[in-house]
Order: structure tokens, then sequence, then C-alpha cells
């Protein structure tokens, strides 16, 4: 659109700190985010908040791309954000780098 | 390049007809969608329930902002179109958008009629009509007490409705002399007015206001037969009127609406009009179904590429099937009695059930429900078919008055005809939709047709469908566990016996799942029948556990958590409540409530402050979260009361130690009372247990939640031991033998209580080895809130992680 947009590279968390098949949540600046560490080793990063309820994703059942709402159960992918059917919906996506096992996000402010 | 598609008016004629275009050919247009109101698109039949209480803005909302994103739909909202040039084919907007197009949708819908009377423009009065009206009304009950509706038709009962709810007084003023008189006849419009009256609202027919009196804002009402009342405010819904300036300034056709054809189109080229704003065939229609009706018939026309194949609109059949305040009210057609017609009548004042069908040639041609609706769809069936009833017998008109079983009416329905008739969804299509996607809900059915999204009238027809198509393939093949595996749990749980399964991973993995990671329903299952087979060699797998178990505290709405200590058998002390109290200051414990089953529940604790919490308190998990036992509830007993017969105390507080931290395939509740008076509720729960003179009774499949039911009585016996032993035994075998989530009030309607009987009470042998496995699986159980407390480990999972960002 013209606009240039500042994207800023921030460290949330050490990979150590993330396990397998249990989210993390991490507040950056205000912005609550639900990390997800993935059988390959790769982290996802999306908004910690179910576009259902507000449920807090990063406290649910994660099934390898998916993770389910604790709060009804939502369906939703940690790659891309979609809500899976029959529900429809979507949340944020971020950008993740591990570097050194660090893990960093990139925000666009 | 796409063709460009600009829709003036966000509500769901206009909206409903975009979904369509966009499922007809998603990629031709680029669409744009101006709006007056600053919300995305709602539904506008549901704001008495927003009046009323039920439901809040956001749940009405029929596309948020995200469906627009998702769509490429461009929105404007709170920016109404001001101008439209239909030669240089280009509209703007009030805050001066300015947007060419190809087509251009007229979907403005329209405003609500106000009296020109005196005073009319006085604060306090309002129509109600939209989410802004909705919001005046809130915040003048706070402030106000009289409320005075004019118009005692469907919009004004709806508004007096909710006036009442908000705890206002209201009258309620109408022209007529009775209610609803244009969806209602005489009877029907009587019957409703004395439901309403014992509701709270008060009638004044055959009035006409004259003045609206007050200084600034409005005080009084006056009348033209000389009678006048103060009120606080006026809420006028007497009618609506098409929203048309914006199409007569662009040159359209308009008479009453904006005039158009079969095609929705306008007097202008490449211009159409849809919803409230059309006039087709004379005739503005101001209901959901025939707006959805023209919606769809205008993408068609504007998708299509050979005109040729279309079929226009016809108009549509008018009928109202609605709930007037908690009254299921139904009419169609030409309901009002005349010379041609005859009329088959059903009146019970006992039950306040009226039904009137009016019948011409030989044809239904119009009718009235009052009370049951329940023949409504077989009826409109018959009146839009035009069938022939000479042949039939005049009672079969009306089959539920003949006295027998209530048969569905969907039973009775063709697969064309259409169940939801706000989204034009067939029989057909909402069977194959559920035997093709293997729906067991209303809400799946609702996502995945868009049936019962609209009113929500026909949700009875969708359950009733559910269970007629799901429950006749119930019948042929077992039921799978879940969508990832065609096992059933039984299966599943005789492979993990058979092949010494020992983890979640390992079952999916060797049982074939097709999803290699399982789901929320099928991973907790899993886990649970591995520990309930080998307590001792089978690891708990966390991640396979909601996060209620994982976490030890039960999930709030808002993301926070709920901690219930174990108080034994409901008995505390003053330690114990000086604890709580401590520990509720501390951590700033917005709720303490005591619960249910006897004890206190600790509301609205943060995540990461769990740890410290168990540990200040230096109690023992209440297992409140947990498919376990949770809470065995006393009453009092020998120790104080004077009709006791029993330590229920004692009995309980033993029973509880013994079972606590098991794990079962579902919560379990147990209650010892110590006489029949029964004051610990034995008979509600999973294991209840009565003192009576000389012994015990243990009922057992008790439940006093979704599906009530009443505990069997399953033995008596004269010592607490035999009664601790059998339970021992019948929960094992439960544990052993019931699904997943499966109740013990549910397994014992399945199995039978002879069976239970047999194998807790007459085998002797089997019983011994129950209570033997029982008591190797209570070995392994540990405080999990001790084990966190105690191990920093553990607690990693609980910390929250606050970034802060520099800039």
């Amino acid at each position: 659109m013209g606009n240039i947009e500042t994207v800023k590279k921030v460290e949330v968390a050490k990979l150590s700190d993330l396990s397998v098949g249990i989210g993390q949540r991490v507040n950056v600046a205000g912005e609550e985010i639900a990390l997800f560490k993935q059988k390959d080793g790769s982290v996802k990063a999306i908004e910690n908040s179910c576009p259902h309820k507000k449920g807090p994703l990063s406290e649910g059942i994660v099934s390898g791309d998916h993770v389910f709402c604790p709060l009804h159960d939502w369906k939703i992918n940690v790659n891309d954000g979609k809500v899976q059917a029959p529900d429809v919906g979507c949340v944020k996506k971020y950008k993740v780098e591990i570097k050194d096992e660090t893990i960093y996000i990139h925000l666009s402010l | 390049m796409r063709e460009k598609l600009v829709l003036i008016g966000n509500g769901m004629a206009g909206i409903r007809t975009i979904e369509e275009i966009l499922k007809n050919d998603s990629n031709r247009f680029d669409i744009t969608v101006f709006g007056e109101e600053p919300h995305p698109n709602y539904n506008r039949i549901l704001l008495s329930s927003v009046l009323q209480g039920d439901t809040t803005v956001d749940d009405i909302v029929l596309n948020d902002y995200n469906w627009y994103e998702e769509n490429q739909v461009e929105l404007m909202t709170g920016d109404p179109v001001v101008k439209v040039d239909t030669e240089n084919q280009v509209v703007v907007s009030q805050n001066g958008v300015e947007r060419p197009y190809d087509k251009l949708i007229f979907a403005t819908g329209s405003n609500p009629f106000m009296l020109p009377l005196p005073g009319a423009d006085k604060e306090g009065v309002i129509a109600f009509r939209n989410i802004k009206d909705c919001e005046t009304m809130i915040d003048t009950s706070k402030k106000y007490k009289k409320a005075t509706v004019i118009g005692g038709g469907l919009l004004g009962l709806e508004a007096a409705r909710g006036l009442l709810n908000l705890n206002m007084e209201v009258d309620v003023i109408h022209i007529a002399d009775y209610l609803m008189e244009r969806q209602l006849d005489e009877q029907a419009g009587k019957m409703l007015k004395e439901q309403l009256e014992a509701q709270g609202m008060t009638f004044h027919l055959q009035k006409n206001t004259k003045e609206i009196i007050g200084e600034n804002r409005v005080e009084r009402i006056d009348f033209t037969d000389g009678t006048s009342f103060e009120t606080d405010l006026v809420v006028m819904a007497v009618g609506i009127k098409p929203n048309i300036a914006l199409g007569q300034d662009a040159g359209l056709t308009t008479e009453r609406a904006i005039v158009v054809d079969d095609f929705m189109q306008t007097s202008a080229p490449n211009v159409y009009a849809v919803g409230e704003c059309a006039q087709h065939r004379g005739i503005a229609y101001g209901l959901v179904a025939p707006l959805y009706e023209q919606g769809k018939v205008l993408a068609a026309h504007i998708c299509s590429e050979d005109k040729s194949l279309e079929h226009g609109y016809e108009g549509s059949l008018v009928y109202t099937q609605l709930k007037v305040s908690g009254v299921s009210v139904f009419s169609a057609g030409e309901f009002q009695d005349g010379e041609q017609t005859k009329a088959i009548r059903v009146h019970d004042e006992f039950e306040g059930i009226y039904k009137k069908v009016v019948v011409q040639d030989n044809k239904v041609i119009g009718a009235v429900l009052f009370g049951d609706t329940s023949d409504s769809t077989r009826l409109l069936s018959m009146m839009r078919n035009g069938d022939d009833i000479s042949g039939m017998s005049k009672v079969a008109l009306l089959p539920s008055e003949s006295g027998e079983a209530p048969v569905s009416p969907v039973v009775a329905m063709a697969d064309s005809d259409n169940v939801c008739d706000c989204n034009g969804v067939s029989k057909g299509d909402i069977c194959s939709a559920i035997t093709e996607n293997g729906l067991t809900t209303v809400e799946q059915v609702k996502q995945c047709t868009t049936a019962g999204r609209s009113c929500g009238g026909c949700k009875p027809l969708i359950a009733d469908l559910l269970t007629l198509t799901t429950g006749e393939e119930v019948g042929n093949a077992p039921e799978p566990m879940c969508g990832c595996t065609t096992h059933t749990h039984e299966e599943v749980v005789a492979e993990i016996r058979e092949l010494g399964l020992t983890h979640p991973r390992e079952v999916m993995n060797v049982l074939g799942w097709e999803s290699d990671e399982g789901c929320s329903k099928c991973r907790p299952a899993i886990n649970y029948y591995l520990k309930m087979v080998d307590p001792i060699k089978n690891e708990d797998d966390p991640t396979s556990r909601f996060i209620n178990e994982r976490v030890h505290a039960n999930i709030n709405h808002n993301g926070t958590f709920t901690v219930v200590p174990r108080m034994y058998g409901g008995v505390t002390n003053a330690d114990q409540l000086r604890k709580i109290a401590d520990v509720a200051d501390k951590y700033n414990v917005p709720l303490l409530k005591v619960t249910g089953g006897q004890r206190i529940d600790l509301f609205g604790v943060e995540k990461e402050d769990l740890p410290n919490v168990w540990g200040d308190l230096g109690m023992r998990s209440g297992s409140a979260y947990a498919k376990a036992l949770r809470t065995v509830k006393t009453c009092v007993g020998e120790q104080f009361c004077r009709f006791g017969t029993q330590d229920s105390i004692g009995l309980g507080v033993e029973l509880e130690k013994k079972f606590e931290y098991i794990n079962t395939p579902h919560k379990v509740k147990m209650a010892v009372s110590a006489c029949p008076r029964n004051c610990a509720e034995s008979g509600i729960k999973d294991f209840g247990v009565v003192g009576v003179d000389g012994g015990w009774e243990l009922y057992v499949g008790g439940n006093g939640g979704v599906d009530l039911r009443g505990g069997d009585l399953f033995c008596k016996v004269k010592t607490k031991e035999e009664i601790i032993d059998t339970i021992s035994a019948f929960m094992q075998y439960y544990r052993e033998n019931a699904r997943y989530l499966e109740r013990t009030s549910h397994f014992i309607e399945r199995v039978g209580l002879d069976l239970m009987k047999k194998v807790v009470l007459e085998d002797e042998e089997g019983r011994k080895a129950l209570i033997e496995r029982m008591d190797i699986a209570l070995s392994t159980g540990k405080d999990p809130w001790k084990e966190i407390v105690e191990n920093e480990d553990k607690q990693q999972e609980f910390k929250k992680k606050q970034v802060e960002v520099l800039s």
C-alpha cells in the first residue's frame, strides 16, 4: 500500500523453555502470543486468542499442526492460523526465527 | 481485470447476495460494500434477543470482519453512499470515497416509520431498528422506570418484552382492536394479549396518540380520546418504510420501493435492488426468507453467462414463524376468513393452543397456529404445492391433534422441502451434509449448511433430522472413537491389552490412525485406557490431557483458573479457612464460592500463581477438574443430628481418602447420608450411600446433571467395609468397561443393572479380582499439587514470559 512497514525481531524464549506438545504463552509488549515447538524442531507462533471466545490457545491440546482451543474445542492450524471447518476464522501468525537456541519472532510495528 | 461490483447497504439481504455471488464465482468481481452502521453484517432479526439480554451484539454478527478480509471484500462501515451517477457508473460516499462500478446493487433496506406527532423529536423518543436503538433502551432503563411502546405488531411486542426484561414498566399502545393483526387472526391476537398481560405488559387498544409532551425529554403522552399518562421513554414501532431516497435521487423508477423486474434489475442499466428496498410485482417484502430468495436469483443473474438458462424470481409465499416473548406463533397465506373460504379450527383453552387452517377450492390457502406450531412445515408444503385435500380426512390436516405419539414433521417432508426457510436449505441438503460429513450436532449442521443460522426457528427440525439420519446408521455400524480412526473404543482397549501398547503415539501408529497426531477426542481417551490397562508400567502423557487435568485446576472463560482444595467429606476447620482467606487476600482472588460438593472454589487465579497458591494453602488437590473421584458429600449424621442413624461423615471421609486420585472414564461423585431423609442427595450421585437402621443402602448410577437420573438401589449391607468393597469392585468394573467420557448413569443403562449385580455381588471370585486390581490402581494415586510444589522442574509450564520491546 506504499506504507513502509517496520519489522522488529524480538527475542521471546529459549528453545529449551519449550516442550513438544505443550504451548507456551509469551506477552510481547502487550501482545499475547502462543508458541508451539514441533517435532521437527521448528517453532510456530500465533496470536494467543481463539477467534470464537478469546480462549488462550497456548493451553490447548496440540496435535501436530493443530491446536484445540481449551474453551470450546475449536481447531486451529498453528502454521497459518486458520480455523478448521466447520468453524471459520483465523488468528494472526508470526514469523519465527531460531538462532543458536534462541527464538525470535518478527513483529510489525 | 476483474469487474467492479459495488453494494450499497451492509445488511442481511445485500451480504447474502454477495455470499451467493462468491459461491457462484469467487474470482469474478472486485467487491466494495458501503454500510451506514459502524458494524459488520449482523442478524437484525435477533436484535430483540440482544435487548432481552439473551445474547450480546457480538453473538449476532453474521459475517465478522475476518469474513470480509478473507473474501477480499472492501468494507466501508459508518460511511453511507450519498450520490449515485448511473450514467458514468460511479458512487460517492459521505466521506468522499469514490468507486466506479460495472454492477451496482441497492440493498438499502428500510427505515422505521416515525409518526409525525407533535413532540416526536423530543429526547427519549426512539425507534427499534438497529444496535444503537438497543443501546439507547438499555441505557434508559438504568435511569428511568416507565416505557411506552407505540405499535402492537411484532416489532413493538419484541421491544416491549425487552423493556420488561430491563425492569421497566411497559405500556403498549395499539391502533387496531387486537395485536399483530397483520400476522394473526382475532382469536390468536386475543390469546397473545392474555399471555403477554400475564408477563406484565399493559395494553391500550384502539388508541391513537395525539402528542408527546415534555420539556426537553418526553414526560407525558396524550391520546386523541382525551386520556394521557406519564412516561420516560417512547419507542415507536409502527412499521417500516423502504429506504429509497438514494434510489430516487439516482433517477431509478420507484413506487413504494425501488421497482425491479424478475431478475431484480431496476430501471437503470447494471443497477439492481434486493431486499426490503426492492418492490417486485407490486410487493416489497419485509421478511428474511423472500429477501434471501431474491439474493439467490440476483447472484445467479449477475454471474450467469447464458441468460436463457436462468429462472427469474416469481415472488414468495409469505409466512411468519416466530416466538413472541416465548409464545410460538405461525401464520401463512390468507389466514383471514373470507366468503369463499371454510376453516378447520382447534382451540384448546386448557393448553393455550389455537389452530386454524383456511381452505378454499379443496386447497389449503392459509393457516394460523398459536402455542403449538409443529404442523407448520407440513401446512406450508401443502400450500406451496397446492395439494388437493378433498381425499384427506379433516383430522389429518392437523395430525398432532389426533392423539397419536408425536412424529417429527420432518418425516413427512420431501427432500426438496426447505427445513430452513431463512437460508433456503432443504431437507435433502441437510441429510446429505450429515451423512457425507459425519455431522452429529445442530451446531455442525449450522456451520456446514448455514441452516438455522438466521432466526434459529428450525433448530428442532434439524435435531430431528440428525436423530433420523444418524440413528439409522448407528444401528448398522459401531461408532468409531473419533474422526481419526474407524476403531471403536472397545477395539482400542482390546488392542492395547493384546499388543501391550504403552504410549498414545504408539497406539495411533500401530492401529493406523488417519491423522498421525490424533485429536482432542481420541488422545485423552487413549491416555486414560493405557493407564487403566497397566497403571504401574504405563506412564501418563500430559500432552494428551485437557488443560484442566494438565495443570490441575479448572480453566475459566477468561483464561484464569479455579482452585478447589480438598475438604474430606465436606468437613473443614478454622485453620483451613484461615489459610484460604489468607491466600485469597495475597493473590487477590476475585471470587470465593461454596461449591455444590461442599468445599470452596477460589475463582480467577492466574496460571503463573497456581503453584504458589497450592503451596501457601498447604491443602491437597480436590480433583475438581479431573476425570476422577471429585468429592464425597455428607450430611452431619449421628455426630449431631437427632435423626441420624449412622456416622455419615466418618464413612464419607473414609471413602474420599480411599478413592481420591483414581482415574475414571468420567468424573465420579459420591455422597453419604445418615438416614433416608437423604440430606446429602445420595440419590443423584454415581455412588450414593444411605444409612438405615442397622445398615447401609448403596445407590448407583445416579446423576444430577444433564440427564437427570435417580440412582438404582444396588444392595443393602450391614457394615461399612462391605460398602467400601462393593464400591471398589463396581468402580473397577466401570473403569475397565466403560467408554471414556461415559458417566456411570449411561454405563448402567447400556450394560444393565442385572449384569452389574452379577459381576459385583454374585461372582465372588470376580469381585475379589476386581478389588485387587482397584487396589493396584489406587497405589499409584498421588496428590498432583504436592508433586508440582515440591519439584521446580514441573513448574516450567506455569511460568509466563513477559517480553518488553524497546523502540
